[in-house]
């Protein structure tokens, strides 16, 4: 078991030491943008550009990535569909990105949280669907639009301003911030903006590397 | 009139108007600037929302995309026996 855990850490930090010489170049540039701003924004414009963020953000990736390809190989029996794929590599991609947010942010959390909601939901749906089957499935849509009716109707009244408009739009698209108030929304959304920017840069940088070596021809 | 209308509003969106150019301008510093006109100081607020929202769709489109792309490259790695080894020593 040790040998198998000193061989698979070189191979991470190898492929984490091409990351970070690719974006070397950006760092620097941030950096030194960064001392010139203000406080607050400051730490969070250094925080998420950062070398060492990256590095922790492309370890995770790849951790979450391996337990991606387990999961795929073992579970032959379900259908494997590129559009699921995708997403499990996309979901465990924010996994990783929230778990390095160390649960600072609302987001974040919210990612995270949903995971565990969505798991205990898989558990209960086969109890409540053993009962009267119809009558569930009515009160249920039922239930969501009302509340989507609810919310279409504030956002379609004039007597919210323009900007209190865009910020509950702005507050959508954010995990977890649909029901705060602006200034929070405001501020999930500058580090939700550089945390996905991080996000696509690593991820970039991983197909590079993958498509590099798939292409690249075999040593005879 | 911003002053009467935030007053106005039953949501609890009570902030001052300086708290909010000050969080719009952080908000702004991150978009990248393609609307970029004369006067950077003053776009407006819902400009830059209207950006933010659009920046952010960009960018889980990208996302999208990228872990697509990623999911198509973990498969076809299996097939080729001497890439194989050095991903699988990358990744395993």
């Amino acid at each position: 078991m040790a040998t198998l855990i000193s061989e698979i850490e070189p191979p991470t930090s190898t492929t984490t030491d091409l990351v970070r010489r690719k974006k070397r170049s950006s760092v620097s540039s941030a950096a030194s943008s960064s001392t010139t701003a203000g406080s607050v924004s400051s730490e969070s414009h250094a925080r998420w550009r950062s070398e060492k963020q990256q590095r922790i953000y492309s370890a995770k990736l790849i951790q979450a990535l391996q337990q991606v390809r387990l999961n795929s190989s073992a579970a032959t029996s379900s259908s494997p569909t590129a559009q699921k794929r995708g997403k499990a590599v996309r979901e465990a991609a924010d996994r990783a990105l929230a778990v390095s947010a160390r649960g600072r942010t609302l987001w974040s959390r919210a990612i995270l949280a949903n995971r565990i909601k969505l798991k205990f939901r898989k558990q209960k749906r086969p109890r409540t669907t053993t009962k009267i089957p119809s009558m569930t499935t009515v009160v249920n849509s039922s239930n969501r639009s009302r509340k989507r009716r609810v919310s279409v109707l504030r956002l379609n009244k004039k007597n919210i301003p323009d900007v209190n408009r865009k910020v509950r739009v702005l507050g959508r698209l954010v995990p977890g911030c649909g029901k705060q108030s602006v200034p929070v929304i405001l501020e999930e959304a500058t580090d939700y903006i550089q945390a996905l920017e991080m996000q696509v840069r690593a991820m970039n940088s991983l197909v590079q590397l993958l498509s590099s070596y798939g292409s690249a021809p075999p040593p005879i | 009139m911003s002053n009467r209308r935030s007053r106005q509003s039953s949501s609890a969106s009570r902030i001052s108007d300086d708290q909010m150019i000050d969080l719009v301008s952080k908000l702004r510093q991150f978009l990248p600037e393609i609307h970029e006109r004369r006067r950077s100081d003053k776009v407006s607020a819902s400009k830059v929302l209207q950006e933010t929202c659009n920046y952010i769709r960009k960018l889980h489109r990208e996302v999208d995309n990228l872990s697509d792309r990623l999911s198509q490259l973990l498969d076809s790695v299996d097939e080729d026996s001497p890439e194989a080894v050095v991903i699988r020593s990358l990744l395993m």
